[in-house]
């Protein structure tokens, strides 16, 4: 088994064997739950009142008002859960030694850095796959369109690597889990900011970078069902920059 | 197999260790005796290529520590002064993760986990969890985690501390039945503990070697003189003075009313004739025997004077111990 495979199979084994995956998990998947059924119950109540006034049953789009809706939420939800679900990759690591053992064995940091990242993206992708529930559970009753939904899944995958990767590296700066978390929150709710930021002064060129810095519009043109390849290039550097930049944090933590 | 020149290490302004320079033969054990706080911890990190030295060049197997550190990795274990166990994994998964990481295939894994479970006794304890294990179990598991991958280089810091005597002989004993076969440098801050493992002890202070010999040859070099301890039933209030008639004698110092510690001349013998001196005048001798520097004296005669340790050298000029 290659280095990277053998960490990343470590780090799935232990959000399962420690009660921490299975309660994001279920919080997680809970919310969501509560959203979408929210979202699904204020749509048909609309369709029957348009039926009592219109006398015809109109044709709503589900995808714009359920599943459009769910995914924003998602992306709240994950700014959230994500902070939680990194904070010990290697805060915890560090706090009890076991990172010496990680340092003295013949892995490089990539290897590492990479195998927790995988570890806790399959994690995750996990858990996205089980809110995959809704969409599953309305199709006999409603019509709708899956593309969307599927390129949503794709935004919520990518949008969510950034966030994992933005918390390994929150991790990799301190033994200390809470800290860990608190930075990695800081972290994402700033470039959240910087979106909105970047909407107020959308006409100079200060605030198109920092739209563009900013993961919202590049999330929302997945969920509308756009795919184009500079919303992809975005997270695919995000989440390559932010492991370098884990990488360099936790090579430079050995000199010391 | 270990070459360490000159190493030096700093963690800012602060030096950790300075100009240490060492070497250990194939097969051989060499205990670092230190202090906490010595440098010793500093200098085994340096050994095992994930921390890099500031100066100097240490080299493993033949590897230099720091060009390369992947080589270098291959053929040595560490067990680190806090074993690193993941508590909510069992010894056999533990173990497992580890070799996988040391890079044993699933064709030697098996194997090589059968043989280091029945080398440090684990057997009765593979399938409970590690959180659930005692310190002496932990301590194991901890080695066996440095012995997984049978390195020819074995790096142990602290391997007993915290553990009962009656582990700490278990553990020495395991430490002395892998040398011959693995080349081991361990770190002891308790002094038997290097002379009941090692054939080489460095002394470490405040980051610099201040002795590096064998035990004997240590006790040896900072011996100036012979010591006799003398113990008489009813010395005569003169009896200072008379043993320093003697020829050979240089100072007598009375320890108590009955005990006199008598210090002679380097290779000269004067048991016989101290026995004869104090039988002849019937003081009633009641033991007599010859002083022998304990590491401990070494340590500490080094350790509290190494404004006056020149690298290795001993210690010149020259009061006394009392």
């Amino acid at each position: 088994m290659s280095p990277v495979g053998a960490i990343a199979r470590k780090e799935i084994r232990s959000y399962f064997v420690s009660p921490i995956a299975s309660v994001i998990a279920s919080v997680f998947l809970l919310i969501m739950g509560g959203f979408t059924y929210l979202f699904i119950l204020t749509t048909s109540n609309r369709s029957l009142q348009m039926l009592r006034v219109q006398g015809n049953l109109p044709d709503l789009n589900i995808n714009e008002l359920v599943f459009r809706s769910m995914f924003h939420d998602m992306a709240v939800v994950m700014l959230l859960v994500i902070p939680i679900l990194t904070m010990r990759l290697f805060a915890e690591e560090q706090k009890l030694k076991t990172m010496e053992l990680l340092l003295t064995s013949p892995l490089t940091v990539t290897d590492i850095v990479l195998g927790k990242f995988l570890g806790v993206l399959t994690v995750f992708a996990g858990m996205l796959g089980l809110s995959a529930v809704a969409p599953l559970a309305l199709a006999p009753f409603a019509e709708f369109r899956w593309a969307p939904i599927f390129t949503g899944y794709l935004g919520a995958l990518l949008l969510g690597g950034l966030f994992l990767s933005a918390g390994l590296l929150a991790s990799g700066l301190t033994e200390n889990q809470i800290i860990a978390v608190i930075l990695s929150f800081g972290a994402l709710l700033l470039f959240w900011i910087l979106g909105w930021a970047g909407q107020l002064l959308s006409e100079s060129a200060l605030g198109k970078i920092l739209f563009y810095l900013s993961p919202i519009d590049h999330f929302e043109n997945l969920v509308k069902g756009l795919v184009e390849t500079k919303d992809l290039v975005y997270f695919a550097t995000g989440i390559a920059f932010t492991l370098f930049l884990t990488h360099r944090v936790i090579d430079s933590r050995r000199w010391r | 197999m270990i070459q360490v020149e000159h190493l030096t290490k700093q963690y800012g302004p602060k030096t950790a260790i300075a100009d240490v320079s060492f070497s250990v033969e194939k097969g051989k054990v060499l205990a670092f005796l230190g202090p906490n706080g010595a440098g010793k911890t500093t200098t085994m990190r340096i050994l095992t290529g994930s921390l890099p030295a500031t100066a100097g060049r240490a080299r493993v197997s033949g590897f230099d520590c720091f060009h390369q550190p992947m080589d270098v990795k291959r053929s040595l274990g560490y067990l680190p002064e806090t074993p690193p166990l993941y508590s909510e994994m069992t010894v056999t998964e533990y173990l497992t993760f580890v070799g996988r990481i040391k890079g044993l295939g699933p064709s030697r894994l098996p194997k090589a986990l059968d043989q280091v479970i029945e080398q440090v006794s684990l057997g009765a304890v593979r399938g409970r969890l590690i959180a659930h294990l005692s310190h002496g179990f932990k301590q194991r598991v901890g080695l066996a985690q440095a012995l997984l991958h049978d390195p020819p280089v074995l790096i142990l810091d602290e391997p007993t501390s915290g553990l009962d005597p009656r582990q700490i002989i278990e553990i020495r004993e395991l430490i002395k039945g892998l040398a011959g076969s693995h080349t081991i440098v361990l770190s002891t801050h308790i002094l038997p503990e290097a002379t009941a493992v090692a054939q080489r002890v460095v002394i470490i202070h405040e980051g610099r070697i201040v002795a590096e010999d064998t035990q004997e040859q240590l006790s040896a070099r900072l011996r100036r003189s012979e010591k006799v301890s003398l113990t008489l039933k009813q010395p005569p209030l003169d009896a200072r003075e008379r043993f320093l008639t003697l020829p050979g004698v240089l100072s007598v110092h009375q320890e108590d009313e009955t005990t006199f510690l008598i210090e002679t001349e380097l290779g000269r013998d004067l048991r016989d004739d101290l026995a004869r001196f104090t039988v002849g005048h019937n003081w009633g001798l009641l033991e007599l025997k010859l002083v022998t520097m304990s590491l401990e004296d070494v340590f500490l005669r080094l350790t509290q004077q190494e404004e006056g340790v020149v690298d290795g050298a001993a210690v010149p000029g020259e009061e006394d111990r009392p």
